[in-house]
């Protein structure tokens, strides 16, 4: 362990806590002590509930909870804070655009296009909005490497095509998708684009402007942030226009006996008190990144996925799902064991205290479509070291062993 | 490293080259069980012949958790008869519970390796799947239960 190792992990309270290689970084991230003592700081000085108060602590709760927004949308180079809906989740805010956008402008026969590659998340909704409004779902197919081609979303695009859900980098495979080019073929067919951010987010640049994407979700709890909070970007002009998501209490501008005009955006998507806690937690969260920078996130976890994938490679009976290159895998690599299944591959390295996620991620369709019943995951955060990616290998060299293979 | 797993010579055996994972043509019961959450799957076939469970066999996929513990359960409930088989699946599924008597442990023979599954919490269910499905098909008085066959 180098010293740069060392001062990064030591940011991690839950490191000195508990013996434990933590590979589940797609599953959620640690948390680094910065990010909890600003929530705690949150509650111990600012606490009052914010944007209704009509006094200092209240304004003080305000405050802080509206610069987050501010440092959430600067993050992603949103061009006004406003674009910035705080959720619970990215699975909270893509039900946000389904629910509110969907239902209300999809109509029969309408088409929404999904990759196979998506997470439920980014399918459940829009098969639920076609349910409700007669609109159909059409899928991008990708290739065993997890490869999506812009032909093939030409192909698919048609006049009833009215949006376009894609994920800028596969919980699977890792491998990031051209976003930029997918929502400019989506444009100029008419249609809007969705983009789900969950994985990317945390760990690469991600830019709405360049991208040009009208919907960008992502969680805080995947990027050193607090659990319970997450964001949804959206275009001020398509915000403005879709209809609130949930009713209640400070997402109204007046109410009568017969009805109600809302807040203006973000507010009116955020109704009843908001977890003003954790949207501070948020914001360090990405002091937290922009302190370390993309450059050396990127280039840790690039050295350590290269580290992983050149062990595995020579471990007889073990297959990486997609791409044998390692800037292909954004830290993330799935695999199978050949004999052994996944639960009792994690059964295994979860005796060596290595964490682990097993099973189909959350992405059946596309473990369908790659006809495997389930797979293994191990992902990476910056603060991961080459000494886990050793204790990594060491384990999955005797996997099969330990299960009763004779070698 | 050391194999400080709960995967057991026993338990690997089973899995790997199990006695009782095949297609049972003759069979009269006939039931499938999965773990929707976790994918495992068995389809569990069991010949009954005057009460006794004259031949069992199962095939499907799963975790070597899920297999192993339904080849166990065949080799012990071959044999046996209805009443008896339920008996001791009320054993095994107190044994993940974590109540059993010592006797009854013993009753359950190489089954009762499976006994540290009940500090497991997510892998009870795969431990357990064989035999639900085997009291469902054999509890409440049924005297078939097949897609397949029938006599």
């Amino acid at each position: 362990m180098n010293e740069l190792d060392r001062k990064i992990k030591s940011e991690f309270p839950l490191f000195q806590n508990r013996d434990v290689v933590y590979l589940d970084n797609s599953a959620t991230s640690q948390k680094p002590q910065c990010v909890i003592d600003a929530v705690s700081s949150y509650y111990n000085r600012d606490n009052a509930n914010p944007l209704r108060g009509l006094y200092e602590l209240s304004i003080d709760a305000t405050e802080a909870y509206e610069n987050a927004r501010k440092t959430v949308a600067d993050f992603i180079h949103a061009s006004r804070p406003e674009e910035i809906v705080f959720t619970r989740n990215a699975t909270e805010s893509l039900n946000l655009i389904a629910y509110s956008y969907g239902m209300h402008f999809l109509r029969t026969d309408d088409e929404i296009i999904v990759s196979i590659m998506e997470h439920h998340s980014n399918l459940l909704p829009w098969q639920i909005v076609a349910k409700h409004t007669g609109a159909k779902v059409k899928y991008l197919e990708c290739n065993e490497k997890g490869e999506i081609f812009p032909e093939d979303l030409e192909k698919l695009m048609t006049e009833k095509t009215k949006l376009v859900c894609l994920t800028q980098i596969s919980n699977v495979f890792g491998r990031i998708n051209d976003i930029k080019t997918f929502a400019r073929i989506a444009h100029e067919g008419g249609a809007l684009f969705v983009c789900d951010g969950a994985q990317s987010v945390p760990h690469i640049p991600v830019d709405v402007t360049d991208l040009d994407v009208d919907f960008l979700a992502f969680s805080g709890h995947k990027m050193y942030g607090p659990m319970g909070i997450g964001a949804l970007y959206g275009k001020y002009e398509l915000l403005e226009k879709m209809p609130p998501f949930l009713y209640g209490g400070e997402m109204i501008e007046y109410v009568t006996r017969c009805g109600a005009t809302y807040a203006p955006v973000p507010h009116k998507f955020e109704a009843g008190t908001v977890n003003a806690g954790d949207a501070v937690g948020l914001a360090k969260a990405i002091e937290f990144i922009n302190r370390y920078g993309f450059e050396i996130i990127e280039s840790r976890e690039l050295a350590l996925t290269k580290m992983a994938l050149d062990g595995m490679k020579d471990i007889p009976h073990v297959h990486v799902i997609g791409s044998k290159e390692a800037k292909e895998h954004n830290g993330i690599i799935t695999f199978t064991v050949d004999g052994v299944h996944p639960h009792d591959v994690a059964a295994v390295f979860d005796a060596h205290h290595i964490a682990v996620r097993a099973g189909h991620h959350c992405v059946q369709p596309l473990h369908k479509h790659l006809h495997f019943m389930s797979t293994t995951r191990m992902s990476l955060a910056f603060y991961n070291n080459e000494d886990d990616i050793s204790a990594f290998l060491q384990c999955l060299r005797k996997i099969r062993k330990d299960m009763g293979y004779g070698e | 490293m050391a194999n400080n797993t709960f995967y057991n010579e026993i338990l690997t055996e089973h899995n790997i080259h199990p006695t009782h994972k095949y297609e049972l043509k003759d069979a009269n019961f006939t039931l499938e069980g999965v773990n929707p959450s976790c994918g495992d799957d068995i389809i569990l076939s069991l010949k009954v012949e005057n009460n006794v469970i004259a031949d069992g066999a199962y095939v499907g996929d799963g975790c070597a958790v899920s297999q192993a513990s339904a080849d166990m359960m065949l080799d012990l409930i071959i044999g046996k008869t209805k009443e008896e088989a339920l008996r001791l699946s009320d054993i095994f599924l107190r044994m993940i519970k974590g109540s059993i008597t010592k006797e009854e442990h013993e009753e359950l023979e190489e089954a009762g390796v499976l006994e540290d599954v009940a500090h497991m919490p997510a892998r009870v269910k795969c431990a357990v799947l064989g035999w639900h499905t085997m009291e469902e098909m054999l509890g409440e008085g049924r005297t078939e239960v097949t897609a397949t066959e029938g006599f």
